[in-house]
């Protein structure tokens, strides 16, 4: 009953909302990047993350065919290939989709985006199947934070990791844009494209290389997703896209802490909506905050104003 | 004025074929997983099989396909438009459209009449022209006046709902609702548009794309009011202007000395979403002519210019977004009536999808290309049963395409909306 | 004695940290020729871009006087108010016409407000009322006359967009005189025109002058057109007015000179430059 152990049960939803925050975290850098360096939403990356998990599921499988059973090693041996087969997915779309388009008018590359989201959405429905997809439990267990006797609040070691994870990639991603020349020839873009070819970065490369990232989260994403739920389909990018953009929005578009805080606070406002009002609405609210906050603060929270040039 | 044709351009062998393997390359890493690899359901859970060879010919065909692009092109490079010509604008294909629209308009007005015509293929027809009365509505909204609507399923759901309610609850019959349908609709246009339209075309759609979530999730999950996934049942079917379409006496067969076929109604049906459409295409051609349609397209050209030139962008998208609004709602009412049921799941962002992609693969802004592009989409499963499943796999294709090879459309062209020659003759002019 | 047509007081503009217009003050007599000068970035299309409502200033008087509609205080009103209600036209510096659309299109958009009116919000156009149709074609009518004016008559249904860049120019200030306007803001209108395409241009702008008394405000670097046309000159210089006055005066104010030429205060004018300048002021 909702209410009873209250404190406990708050701290319980706490735990899972940040849980889920941090995986709509890893989704919303994918779309803040790519946002920040060419100026457009990337409508398929939702289809991106779809396809990390179905990598994920697919090399579970395959590893329990061959008998690699040993958790540790398969999950590092799933993490790569989920981040490799997905990254290349990235890097496709973007040459095939996006790159003819630099030129065009402004909605051509949001149309193709949209396009290209529908395209991937039935790809993988016609080859996978429309069914849901369940995976065996990999990872089980956990351990009790706090127990009022109505309620026991338990921290599961998969959330552990999946916030360990995204920790650690936070860390490593944010080294990368700081110091390494990569993440300079990055930021240079972003600030100001034509200026950064002039002065010698390989723009397109660049350009490549944050989808190519951006994605490689997003698989990440997907794996943690097809370990937390178990199960998975095709339209699972659908939503979880639409509220990773939503995060990135609410986090200020273009800012990579933005994305991780945008992240988490959906994170927590579905959990928390879903556990002390209707659950049915969940998505509502999702979605209103989306609308809410680009009608009044656009830039987001972290977000820096645009200034329009005439 | 010949050009000089251009000297046949060498082709580097080698560097094609580099090129040609590298995509092969690309194409192998895109499918081992998700093409070599297939998840089947067994009794004991998922398991997995390979499909390798698919993934060879996958590979072959990539490989294939990137040569003949290259040998075709004769440029290394994806997605090279077609050069522009100076033309003088409706010159080219002008006539031929007006020739195929003509006959389109001629076929459309005889089909329920020709001996072919079952209730199948009436049926179909009725389909096609739902979609092709969304398309030229969200024509509007996208090809006039460029704002990208990707909730537009949102009034065509609220005139269907609208009117059901009304139908059901007040015994409304369908020409009474209908205008009240459309209003709704308008009035849905104006709350939502008003907050977001000065949005960026981005960020605009994505907002529309979440409305249309929001309207539906509420109309899925507000039983008492609307049904929730059950739906409303029970819609009342259209009248002729008050005969009912029953056996017995006073109904149309009866009072017309025809014997009772349930065709009547079909027929009927056909035919007053015909006129709506033609309605709803007139209404737009008429419109470009007059300033405020102009002024939509002034501004999906240049926000800015016409800033400078006292336009107010606002209030601008706010009529248009609202008047396709209106035109989707008036469809809705007439799908309610149709379908006798409706539930929210004919109302889901696919839909939207759909709409958009007839209204860009037609050509955005051509009324004839949005004819065309409703029947592939309604059409293809229907004639290529085993490429039914594939529709919605071409038709993202197909707009990814379009927008590479011809953003503007398969068919745009654009006929200039006043010539010199509309104005006064030469003797009235001043000096 | 009449008011000044445009009269700015005391106008500053910071983006952030970076003020691009330091505390101007000029004025633009009515059926005067105002030109803007000064070095790039200077702040010269950041004036007209406060003056046109597309940036509001962060302070500043900026004081319309329209013969025929009275006074508006354009910091306070939007873009679109101002060209509509206050008369107010522009041109761009990267033009922006509508490329997609007629050259007589472009024309009949500039009309949209006065169109509007007459056919209260197109419904009386889509009833097919005759006070629209005259309305129309009135409107064509003066499309026309601009058209002729231009040498665009012929090219009347070309696509915008496919205009050699003299014409665009040129259809673009057509445009703006059509919306007629009490002032007309031309940014760089001779920026990419040979020397016989900114003569031409020349003589637009002074029969646009004498024939429609219209205010003319340009931005300009080409000489030839600033000294030729102009009545007045103001000068700017990283944000700040450093000169004002008629063209003979500006052309040999050392100030001016030096902020073209890039010299510091104190240093040395160089020898061929110092030659010409009067005695006094070397």
């Amino acid at each position: 009953m909702r209410g009873a152990g209250g404190m406990e049960y708050f701290l319980q939803q706490l735990i899972n909302g940040l849980t889920l925050g941090a995986i709509y975290g890893l989704i919303a850098i994918g779309y803040t990047m790519v946002y920040g360096i060419i100026g457009m939403i990337n409508f398929a990356h939702g289809e991106i993350f779809m396809i990390g998990a179905f990598v994920s599921l697919i090399s579970f499988l395959v590893l329990g065919t061959i008998g690699l059973t040993w958790i540790p090693l398969a999950l590092l041996i799933v993490l790569i290939t989920a981040m490799l087969f997905t990254s290349i997915y990235g890097w496709a779309i973007e040459r095939i989709a996006y790159r003819p388009l630099r030129g065009s008018f402004r909605l051509a590359p949001l149309i193709s985006a949209i396009g290209m989201s529908i395209f991937l959405q039935n790809y993988v429905q016609i080859l996978q199947g429309a069914r849901v997809k369940p995976l065996q439990p990999v990872i089980t267990g956990g351990f009790v934070v706090a127990d009022s006797g109505d309620f026991t609040v338990v921290l599961s070691y998969l959330q552990i990791i999946i916030m360990a994870t995204t920790l650690a990639l936070m860390i490593g991603f944010w080294a990368v844009i700081t110091r390494t020349p990569f993440g300079r020839s990055q930021r240079a873009c972003q600030q100001d494209r034509l200026m950064a070819g002039l002065v010698g970065i390989n723009v397109d490369r660049t350009i490549s290389l944050t989808f190519v990232t951006g994605a490689a989260l997003a698989a990440v994403a997907g794996l943690l997703v097809t370990l937390y739920y178990g199960v998975i389909d095709f339209f699972i990018g659908f939503l979880a896209g639409l509220k990773a953009f939503t995060a990135a929005v609410l986090g200020g578009i273009g800012s990579l802490p933005g994305a991780m805080l945008g992240g988490l606070l959906i994170g927590l406002i579905e959990a928390f909506w879903a556990a002390y009002f209707d659950s049915e609405y969940k998505d509502v609210a999702a979605f209103s905050i989306l609308v809410l906050v680009l009608i009044f603060k656009p830039t987001g929270l972290l977000g820096r104003p645009e200034v329009e040039k005439v | 004025m010949a050009a000089h044709p251009e000297p046949a351009p060498r082709i580097d062998v080698v560097a094609a074929l580099k090129e040609a393997g590298l995509a092969a390359l690309v194409a192998l890493g895109l499918a081992i997983p998700l093409v070599g690899f297939q998840t089947v359901e067994r009794i004991d859970g998922l398991g997995i099989d390979t499909r390798f060879g698919w993934v060879a010919v996958a590979v072959a065909a990539v490989f294939a396909g990137r040569l003949l692009l290259i040998f075709v092109q004769g440029s290394r490079h994806w997605g090279s438009r077609p050069k522009r010509r100076f033309v003088r604008l409706g010159e080219n294909t002008k006539s031929h459209l007006r020739i195929v629209g003509m006959i389109g308009l001629a076929f459309g007005l005889a089909m329920p009449l020709l001996p072919f015509a079952d209730r199948y293929y009436v049926d179909l027809g009725t389909t096609v022209l739902i979609y092709v009365m969304l398309g030229w509505g969200l024509n509007i909204v996208v090809g006039l006046a460029g704002l990208l609507d990707l909730g537009y399923v949102a009034f065509y759901a609220i005139g269907a709902y609208s009117f059901a309610l009304f139908a059901i609850h007040f015994d409304v019959s369908f020409w009474a609702a209908l205008p009240v349908a459309g209003i709704l609709a308008a009035f849905l246009g104006v709350l939502l548009g008003f907050p977001v339209l000065r949005l960026r075309g981005d960020y605009l759609a994505i907002v529309t794309l979440g409305f249309g979530e929001i309207i539906r999730i509420i109309l899925l999950n507000w039983y008492d009011f609307t049904g929730g996934p059950n739906g409303l049942s029970g819609i009342p079917r259209p009248s002729f202007f008050g005969l009912e379409f029953s056996r017995g006496e006073g109904g149309f067969a009866a009072t017309f000395g025809l014997d009772y076929s349930p065709m009547h109604r079909l027929i009927f049906l056909y035919y007053v979403i015909l006129v709506l459409a033609l309605i709803t295409n007139l209404f737009t051609l008429r419109i470009r002519r007059l300033p405020v349609g102009r002024a939509w397209e002034a501004l999906r050209e240049d926000e800015i210019a016409c800033r400078a030139l006292g336009i107010n962008p606002t209030i601008t998208k706010l009529s248009a977004f609202a008047i396709g609004a209106m035109f989707g709602g008036f469809a809705g009412a007439f799908f309610a009536t149709r379908q006798g049921f409706i539930s929210p799941e004919s109302f889901t962002f696919l839909e939207s999808a759909l709409i958009l992609a007839v209204v860009v693969l037609g050509g955005m802004g051509s009324q004839t290309g949005v004819v065309i592009a409703a029947l592939f989409l309604v059409l293809l499963p229907e004639f290529a049963r085993e490429l039914a499943q594939f529709r919605m796999l071409l038709f993202g294709g197909a707009m990814v395409l379009i927008m590479i090879w011809r953003p503007r459309g398969l068919l745009a062209h654009r006929e200039p909306t006043v010539r010199l020659s509309d104005g006064p003759p030469a003797a009235e002019q001043s000096a | 004695m009449t008011d000044p047509l445009l009269r700015v007081e005391h106008l500053t503009m910071r983006f952030g940290g970076l003020v691009a217009v330091d505390d101007l003050e000029f004025e633009a007599a009515p059926g005067e020729i105002t030109a803007i000068i000064g070095p790039n970035g200077a702040g010269k299309t950041t004036v007209f871009n406060c003056l046109t409502g597309f940036y509001p200033p962060t302070v500043g008087r900026l004081t319309l006087s329209n013969p025929r509609k009275g006074r508006f205080l354009l910091e306070q009103m939007d873009g679109d108010r101002i060209a509509r209600e206050a008369g107010v036209a522009r041109t761009f510096q990267n033009i922006r016409l509508f490329s997609r659309m007629s050259v007589l299109e472009n024309l009949m958009v500039a009309q949209h407000t006065e169109l509007m009116r007459a056919s209260v919000f197109s419904i009386a156009g889509l009833l097919g009322l005759p006070s629209f149709t005259r309305a129309e074609r009135q409107a064509i009518e003066l499309s026309r006359y601009w058209l002729h004016r231009m040498r665009l008559e012929d090219r009347a249904e070309w696509e915008a967009g496919n205009l050699p860049y003299g014409a665009q120019r040129r259809l673009e200030i057509a445009r703006a005189m059509c919306t007629k306007p009490a002032l007309l803001c031309l940014d760089e209108p001779a920026a990419g025109l040979n020397p016989r395409e900114s003569a031409e241009l020349n003589e637009i702008l002074l029969d646009i002058r004498r024939d429609h008394g219209v205010g003319i405000l340009l931005i300009e670097h080409d000489m030839s057109v600033v000294m030729g046309i102009s009545d007045h000159i103001v000068v700017l210089d990283y944000g700040r007015k450093i000169a004002d006055g008629a063209p003979e005066a500006i052309r040999n104010d050392p100030a001016v000179i030096r902020a073209y030429l890039g010299t510091d205060e104190e240093e040395e004018l160089p020898e061929e430059v110092a030659q010409d300048l009067p005695r006094g002021m070397q």
